[in-house]
């Protein structure tokens, strides 16, 4: 660890408060992501669905 | 350069960012990991600065970048207002929010190294001021998306504040210019090498640089993807509901 002397405060709170703010912003974008994927996979499946049932009806 | 518009096919941009991706995030986590570890282990204490130096690996990336993503986001949305393709749209409209945390990044670890240096958390100095507003013009983007329903009109709108808002960004990062006075000084980095910091420093903070530029990259593209899929879904849902009616 390198010696901070009367700075460590600023530089460890400069420091966790950016680091927080950027692993936060990963976070949501990486959640975010996986749900739209998630809910376009199961409305496409419904999608697919529907229009199986519909060729059954009319064939 | 036709070809080069069919990277804004959905289709194709999924396709060909998908691929991009994995590499991506590999070769992000490698940057910012050397030039951060570098920058804050094997750097020394600098003489007007003290030990606080290290917080220029956080604070002038950050700063750097809540300017270029404002300029990224004025290209793409003039492409949009200019050949209406959604892609471009929708990746300024994922930039905003990673422009947004850039923003309050180099204003907050600004404030906490201006107390120390200048003996004040906050001083209506030029910069400091201009980004201040840069902030404000990043919420009010992010308002007016989530405040108009119509996707192509909120286009339309946020195009036009970001192209207002881009005086604030040019003023962002030439106000230590344009005004011979406040507390901020001049740029860290310049291509003039009797200006920008010294080597030590200066090697460590082109590497944290590129690796907060790869990390934007990774999220553009991660949250476009995402801004897609979503849109996708609204027209599968919009579908599903006059289906049933």
């Amino acid at each position: 660890m390198p010696e901070l002397g009367k700075y460590a405060t600023a530089i460890f709170s400069a420091w966790g408060l950016s680091l927080g703010a950027l692993a936060l912003l990963i976070g949501i974008s990486w959640v975010q992501s996986r749900r739209a994927r998630r809910a376009l996979d199961a409305a496409e499946a419904r999608q697919n669905a529907r229009k199986e049932a519909l060729n059954g009806r009319t064939s | 350069m036709n070809k080069f518009w069919e990277f804004a096919n959905p289709v194709k941009f999924m396709a060909w960012s998908g691929k991009v991706l994995p590499a991506l995030v590999v070769l992000t986590a490698l940057t910012l990991g050397v030039g951060l570890f570098w920058g804050f282990f094997f750097t020394p204490e600098a003489q007007n600065f003290g030990s606080t130096v290290k917080i220029i690996y956080v604070h002038v990336p950050s700063a750097t970048m809540a300017i270029n993503i404002w300029a990224m986001m004025l290209v793409t949305s003039l492409i949009w207002l200019v050949r209406r393709h959604h892609v471009s749209a929708l990746a300024a409209k994922a930039a905003a929010p990673i422009g947004l945390t850039m923003t309050v990044i180099a204003l907050i670890t600004g404030m906490i190294w201006g107390q120390p240096m200048w003996g004040t958390w906050w001083a209506w100095d030029p910069r400091l001021t201009s980004f201040l507003v840069l902030f404000l013009f990043y919420l009010g983007y992010m308002a007016l998306w989530a405040a108009v329903e119509d996707p192509d009109t909120a286009a339309d709108l946020t195009s036009v504040l970001s192209i207002v808002g881009s005086v604030f960004a040019v003023l962002s990062r030439y106000a230590v210019n344009f005004w011979n006075q406040g507390l901020h000084q001049g740029a860290s980095l310049s291509m003039d090498a009797e200006e920008h910091v010294a080597d030590v420093y200066w090697q460590p903070l082109v590497i944290s640089l590129v690796g907060f530029g790869l990390l934007f990259l990774t999220l553009v593209l991660l949250r476009t993807r995402t801004e897609i899929r979503l849109r996708r879904l609204h027209a599968l849902e919009t579908r599903e509901r006059m289906a049933d009616a």
